[in-house]
C-alpha cells in the first residue's frame, strides 16, 4: 500500500474543462494536509491537442516531480497509447470505457480501472457543455472512492468555487456521486494507493509563481506596468492587475492608483518602464526569452544611462520559439549580459512563490538602489504551476528603497554652498523617506550624516561622492532652478554633459563597474547547507542497504538555484541515505558575492545543476569568477519538463 | 556649428510674468550645422516656451536618436531630457507621462526615427492619445548617417549625390489624422511666425498633438532637385491659414486682414484664432482635412498650419482612470495594502 506516496496523471484534451477539475484533485489533497505538487504539462495550442495534469502526493514533503506514474486517467484517445506505456508496473489504468479499449492494451503488470464515464454523464446530463465538463467531474468522484479522498473536503470546494452561482453545485455534486458510486460498486475501494489525512502543511499555502510576482508588485509600490502578451509570463500581469482593481482604487475618487498599458511589443514594454521609473514611479514588465532578446537594446540603456528598471523574465524552453509552453532555465546568459558593449545585469533566483512574491519586492528596492535594470530568473514551472509555499509575509515597517534621490531641498543645500560644508559623517545614504513619494517634500528628508557637501556647490548627475559607484539622480519638476540634466545612452562626463572623452568615458565605466562590486553584497546571498546537515538526518544507523559506506564528501559541493532546488534537495537526501553527503549552496542571485566565490573556492568538485543544455550557469561562474572548468561537473535536464530528483540523483552517482 | 557662446545679456531684455528673459529657455550650444533648419526649430521652441510663461521644470524633453533628437540638448537647459534609444522616444515618453500626469512632455524625433525604425511606437502613441506634443524635424534623409534617404523623401526627389529616390514617401501629417490623432499641425522651419503659435497650440492640447515641421538638411538634402530643399519648400508651401494663440483668459490682440476668421477653443479655455486662406477646409472636420491634403499632394503642395484640432479629447489618463494625482507622488500609504491584507490573501489560498 503506498499511502501518500504516488504520481497520478491526467491525461486530456486542452480545452475540454479539465484544467478546473484536475485543479480540484491537488486543492483536496493539499486540504487534507498531505504535500502535493501538480505539474501542467500543456501545448502551445487553445482547443484540441493532448495536455498532461501530473499531481504528486509526497508524505516526505518532496515537491520536485518524480519519475514514473502510479495512477494514469487517460480521457484522451490521441494520446492514449503512450499515456498506457507510461504507467509504471505495478501502476493503474483508469480509462473511459464506453467504448471498448482497441487491441494492444494488454500489459499484464498494471491493472486496468474501466468506467464508462461518458456513458455515465450522458446519462445524466442533457446539454452538450455539461457533458464535456461533467465528465472530468465524475473521475474527480471516482478518484475520491478510489484514493480515499474525503468526499467532504470536496463538496467544500464545490461550494466554494460556486459561491453565487449556488445553482451549479447541486449538478457538480451529483457528477462527483456518479463517480464514488461507480467506484464503489465496481472495485474494491481504495486502490493500493491512497491519500491518507495528516497534519503536515501547518500554514502553508498553495498558489503559483506568476501571481506571487503580480502580487509582489502591488506591495512592492509599482505604479504602471507595462507587457506584452507572451507565454508563460502573461499571468504576471493579469495577476497585478486582479490585486490592484482589489487594492489600488482610491475609495473617494474611484480613480487608479496605478496604470497598466498593454503595448504594441517588448521593446515599447519595457521602453515605457524606463521611462515611468525615470520619472519617479516604480515600474515593471514581465516576458519571456523572446520578450528579453527584443529588450537588449533598452536594458544596455538601462545599464548605461543607469535608470532603475524591473523585468520579470518567466523563462521557458528555447532557442527562438521553442517549445513556448515547457519549462527551462536557458535565459542566464542573455539576461546576464543582455545588450552590446560591456553592459551586465543583477538577476534573481525565486525557488518558491513565496521568493517570488519576496523577490519581487526586493528587485524594486535593488533596481532603485543601483540606478539599473533588475531581472527576476523565474520560469515556467515556478510561474504557472500551483506550489506549496509558505505564507507570504510582509513587514508593515519596511520601507520603500527609494535609492540616492534628490529632493528639492537638497538641491538647495548643495547649492548654498557654504551651509553644505557643515553636513558631516557620511555613512548615511538614505536621503529619501522611502515611506514618502518621490515628490512630497513635505519635509521628511532631513536625515543625519548627508554627504551632499561633497558635491561641492554643484550637483553632477554622476559623480561618484559616496565611493560606491553609485550617483545621485533628480526626478523631473522636483526643484525650479536646479538639477535639471539629459539622460542619455551616449557617453557624458560626470555632470551629464555629452562627451567623446576618453579619460571621462573610461571612469563613467570604471564607476559602473564599481557600482558591480556594491551590487555583489547587496543582493539576496545564497543559502547553504553543509554535509553535517545530512549527516545528522541521515546517519549512518539508517542508512539503505546500497549504501556506499567510504565516500570523503567534505570536498563536494552541489549548486542550484530555482526550480532545481526541490530536485536537487530531494537527490541529496537520496544520497544522503546511501552515505553520500554533500555540501550545497542554493543560489539566490548574481553578481556572486564573497560567500559564493568562497564555496567554489573551498570544493574540489562541484556539481552545477541547471536546466539548459549548455550548462550556461556554470559558464557564469567560469567567466565570474575564473572557476576552474575542470572542477564543475554539470547536471542537466533540458526536455522541456520540470528537473526530477532521479535524475540529478543518477547524474552524481555516476560522476562521484 | 559655432563653439563660443557670448555670456553678454542686454540688461534690458524683457521678463515674462515669471521673472524669467529668453535666454533661461535656451539649452546649451548646438553641435548642428550651420543653418540647419533644427536650429530654427529649437529656436521657436524657446521662444514659445518663454511667452507661455511655461516653467521649465516642469517640462520634460524626450528624444530617440539622429540629428532631431540631439536637439533636446539645445533648448530649456532647466528641463530634464532624456535622450533614448532609435525610433523608441513613444514608449518612454509613455512611460515618463504615466508616471507624472502633470509635465508637459516635449517629444522631438526625426523622419527616420519616426517613419522608420520608430514607425510601430509612432502610430500606437497616437492611438493612445498620449498627452504630449510629438514634434518630427522632417529632412526626408539621414544626417547623422551622411544623407541616405529616409522614408518620408519623395518619390523622385534628388538626392546631393543625383541618385533619384524610388519609393513613396509617407506623409506622417496625413498617417497621424487617419490614425485618430486629436492635434496635427504641419509647418516648415524657416516660418517661425506658424511655429510658434502651432507650438503654443500644441502644448495646451489634451492629448496626442504632433507638429510635421520640415527642417531641410543644408548639408546632405539641400541641393536642387530634392523635395525638402529650402528653395523648394518655399515655393511649395500652401498655408492653410495664419493664426495666434490666446492661452486661458488673456485676449486676443493680433490684428487680422479681412478674412475667414474663426475661434477654437480648447480644452482649458485657451483660444486660437485662426485666419483661413484655404476653401473647403475645416480643422474640426477630418473629412475636410483629409480631403485637403490629398489634393495638396496631388499639386504638389506642402500644406502647413493647424490641419485639425479634436477640441474633445480624452487623453491615455482620462481613458484608463488614472489618479489626478501623479503616480510618482503617491507613498507607501497609498500604495501597499499591508499585512493585515496579506493574511486574508493567505487564507485565500489554503
Amino acid at each position: 500500500m503506498k499511502t501518500n506516496d504516488f504520481v497520478v496523471r491526467f491525461a486530456n484534451v486542452n480545452g475540454t474543462g479539465s484544467a478546473s477539475a484536475n485543479a480540484l484533485f491537488t486543492k483536496a489533497v493539499f486540504r487534507m494536509g498531505v504535500p502535493v505538487t501538480p505539474k501542467n504539462i500543456f501545448p502551445s495550442n487553445i482547443q484540441g491537442l493532448p495536455t498532461w495534469y501530473e499531481v504528486r502526493v509526497s508524505e516526505k514533503g518532496h515537491l520536485g516531480r518524480r519519475e514514473g506514474v502510479d495512477l494514469m486517467i487517460a480521457v484522451n484517445p490521441q494520446s492514449m497509447k503512450k499515456d498506457y506505456a507510461d504507467v509504471m508496473a505495478g501502476g493503474y489504468f483508469l480509462y473511459d470505457s464506453s467504448k471498448p479499449l482497441p487491441p494492444g492494451y494488454d500489459r499484464d503488470d498494471i491493472t486496468h480501472v474501466p468506467i464508462p464515464l461518458m456513458n455515465l454523464c450522458n446519462a445524466e446530463f442533457t446539454d452538450a457543455r455539461q457533458r464535456q465538463l461533467f465528465k472530468n467531474i465524475i473521475y474527480i468522484g471516482a478518484l475520491s472512492a478510489l484514493l480515499d479522498l474525503e468526499f467532504s473536503v470536496l463538496e467544500g470546494q464545490i461550494a466554494e468555487q460556486f459561491k453565487g452561482k449556488e445553482k451549479l453545485i447541486e449538478p457538480n455534486i451529483r457528477a462527483l456521486n456518479i463517480g464514488v458510486n461507480y467506484a464503489r460498486e465496481n472495485f474494491d475501494c481504495p486502490l493500493n494507493i491512497r491519500v491518507e489525512r495528516r497534519d503536515l502543511l501547518g500554514d502553508k499555502i498553495l498558489f503559483g509563481g506568476n501571481s506571487a510576482c503580480g502580487l509582489g508588485a502591488v506591495y512592492a509600490g509599482a505604479t504602471v506596468a507595462a507587457w506584452y502578451p507572451i507565454t508563460p509570463s502573461t499571468s504576471v500581469v493579469d495577476a497585478f492587475a486582479k490585486y490592484a482593481a482589489k487594492y489600488r482604487v482610491d475609495p473617494e475618487t474611484g480613480k487608479n492608483n496605478y496604470a497598466i498599458v498593454q503595448a504594441e511589443d517588448e521593446l515599447a514594454a519595457i521602453g515605457m518602464v524606463m521611462g515611468a521609473s525615470w520619472n519617479g514611479a516604480r515600474s515593471f514588465t514581465a516576458t519571456s526569452g523572446p520578450g528579453v532578446s527584443l529588450m537588449n537594446e533598452f536594458l544596455g540603456l538601462g545599464y548605461f544611462a543607469e535608470v532603475p528598471t524591473v523585468l520579470i523574465d518567466v523563462q521557458r524552453t528555447g532557442p527562438s520559439t521553442g517549445m513556448p509552453t515547457r519549462t527551462q532555465q536557458s535565459d542566464i546568459l542573455l539576461a546576464a549580459y543582455a545588450s552590446h558593449g560591456d553592459t551586465k545585469h543583477p538577476l534573481l533566483f525565486p525557488a518558491s512563490p513565496k521568493e517570488c512574491f519576496e523577490m519581487t519586492a526586493d528587485a524594486f528596492d535593488l533596481a532603485e538602489r543601483l540606478q539599473t535594470p533588475v531581472i527576476m530568473m523565474t520560469d515556467l514551472d515556478l510561474g504557472m504551476n500551483d506550489h506549496i509555499t509558505d505564507p507570504l509575509v510582509w513587514d508593515d515597517s519596511r520601507t520603500y528603497d527609494r535609492g540616492k534621490v534628490l529632493t528639492a531641498k537638497q538641491m538647495d543645500r548643495i547649492y548654498a554652498a557654504q551651509a553644505a560644508i557643515t553636513a558631516s559623517n557620511g555613512n548615511g545614504h538614505d536621503v529619501l523617506d522611502g515611506n514618502s513619494g518621490l515628490n512630497a517634500d513635505d519635509g521628511s528628508d532631513e536625515t543625519a550624516g548627508e554627504p551632499l557637501e561633497q558635491f561641492r556647490g554643484k550637483f553632477g548627475r554622476y559623480l561618484d561622492i559616496d565611493d560606491d559607484g553609485i550617483p545621485y539622480r533628480t526626478i523631473a519638476g522636483t526643484h525650479a532652478t536646479r538639477g535639471a540634466f539629459v539622460t542619455r545612452g551616449s557617453s557624458r562626463d560626470e555632470y551629464g554633459v555629452y562627451t567623446e572623452d576618453g579619460d571621462a568615458y573610461r571612469r563613467n565605466v570604471d564607476r559602473l563597474a564599481k557600482k558591480w562590486e556594491t551590487a555583489k553584497e547587496l543582493v539576496p546571498q545564497p543559502e547553504f547547507h553543509s554535509n553535517e546537515e545530512y549527516r545528522i538526518s541521515y546517519p549512518e544507523s539508517v542508512r539503505s542497504e546500497d549504501s556506499s559506506s567510504d565516500v570523503r564528501n567534505a570536498e563536494l559541493g552541489v549548486i542550484y538555484f530555482g526550480t532545481s532546488t526541490y530536485a536537487a534537495e530531494e537527490a541529496l537526501e537520496l544520497l544522503a541515505e546511501e552515505g553520500i553527503y554533500l555540501d550545497a549552496m542554493r543560489v539566490r542571485a548574481f553578481p556572486f558575492g564573497k560567500s559564493f566565490r568562497d564555496f567554489v573556492e573551498t570544493h574540489d568538485r562541484i556539481f552545477v545543476i541547471e536546466q539548459n543544455r549548455d550548462a550556461q550557469f556554470r559558464s557564469l561562474m567560469m567567466i565570474e569568477l575564473g572557476a576552474d572548468s575542470s572542477k564543475l561537473v554539470s547536471v542537466l535536464n533540458y526536455d522541456g519538463t520540470p528537473i526530477t530528483a532521479d535524475l540529478v540523483h543518477r547524474c552524481i552517482k555516476l560522476r562521484l | 556649428m559655432t563653439y563660443v557662446r557670448s555670456t553678454f545679456r542686454h540688461p534690458a531684455l524683457p521678463k515674462n510674468d515669471l521673472g524669467y528673459t529668453v535666454d533661461y529657455y535656451e539649452g546649451s550650444l548646438s553641435t548642428l550645422c550651420a543653418g540647419c533648419g533644427h536650429d530654427s526649430i529649437n529656436a521657436a521652441i524657446v521662444q514659445a516656451c518663454w511667452e507661455m510663461n511655461i516653467e521649465p521644470h516642469k517640462v520634460a524633453k524626450l528624444s530617440g536618436i539622429g540629428c532631431s533628437s540631439k536637439s533636446p540638448a539645445y533648448f530649456l537647459s532647466n528641463s530634464h531630457g532624456f535622450n533614448s534609444v532609435h525610433g523608441r522616444m513613444p514608449s518612454v515618453a509613455t512611460g515618463a507621462n504615466l508616471a507624472n500626469r502633470d509635465l508637459i512632455y516635449f517629444g522631438v524625433s526625426g523622419d527616420g526615427d519616426t517613419a522608420s525604425i520608430g514607425m510601430g511606437q509612432f502610430v500606437h502613441v497616437v492611438r493612445r492619445n498620449l498627452n504630449m506634443v510629438y514634434l518630427v524635424m522632417n529632412n526626408g534623409c539621414y544626417g547623422l548617417t551622411k544623407g541616405q534617404d529616409s522614408a518620408t523623401a519623395d518619390a523622385g526627389s534628388k538626392s546631393k549625390a543625383g541618385s533619384v529616390n524610388l519609393f513613396e514617401a509617407i506623409d506622417l501629417a496625413s498617417l497621424a489624422i487617419e490614425l485618430g490623432a486629436t492635434f496635427v499641425g504641419q509647418s516648415f522651419s524657416g516660418d517661425k511666425d506658424q511655429l510658434i503659435p502651432l507650438m503654443k497650440a500644441a502644448m495646451k492640447h489634451n492629448g496626442f498633438a504632433f507638429l510635421n515641421v520640415i527642417s531641410p538638411c543644408v548639408t546632405f538634402n539641400n541641393n536642387p532637385g530634392s523635395t525638402k530643399s529650402y528653395d523648394y519648400v518655399r515655393e511649395h508651401v500652401q498655408i492653410t491659414g495664419t493664426m495666434d494663440f490666446a492661452p486661458m483668459m488673456s485676449e486676443i490682440t493680433a490684428s487680422y486682414e479681412a478674412g475667414d476668421i474663426s475661434d477654437i477653443t480648447m480644452h482649458d479655455g485657451s483660444e486660437i484664432r485662426l485666419h483661413k486662406l484655404q476653401k473647403d477646409w475645416d480643422p474640426l472636420d477630418r473629412f475636410s482635412v483629409i480631403d485637403a491634403m490629398l489634393r495638396a499632394k496631388q499639386k504638389g503642395e506642402i500644406l502647413t498650419g493647424l490641419l485639425y484640432v479634436d477640441q474633445d479629447s480624452s487623453d491615455l489618463h482620462e481613458m484608463i482612470k488614472t489618479s489626478e494625482r501623479p503616480l510618482n507622488s503617491l507613498s507607501k500609504a497609498d500604495l501597499c495594502p499591508g499585512s493585515e491584507m496579506l493574511s486574508e490573501i493567505n487564507a485565500s489560498l489554503r
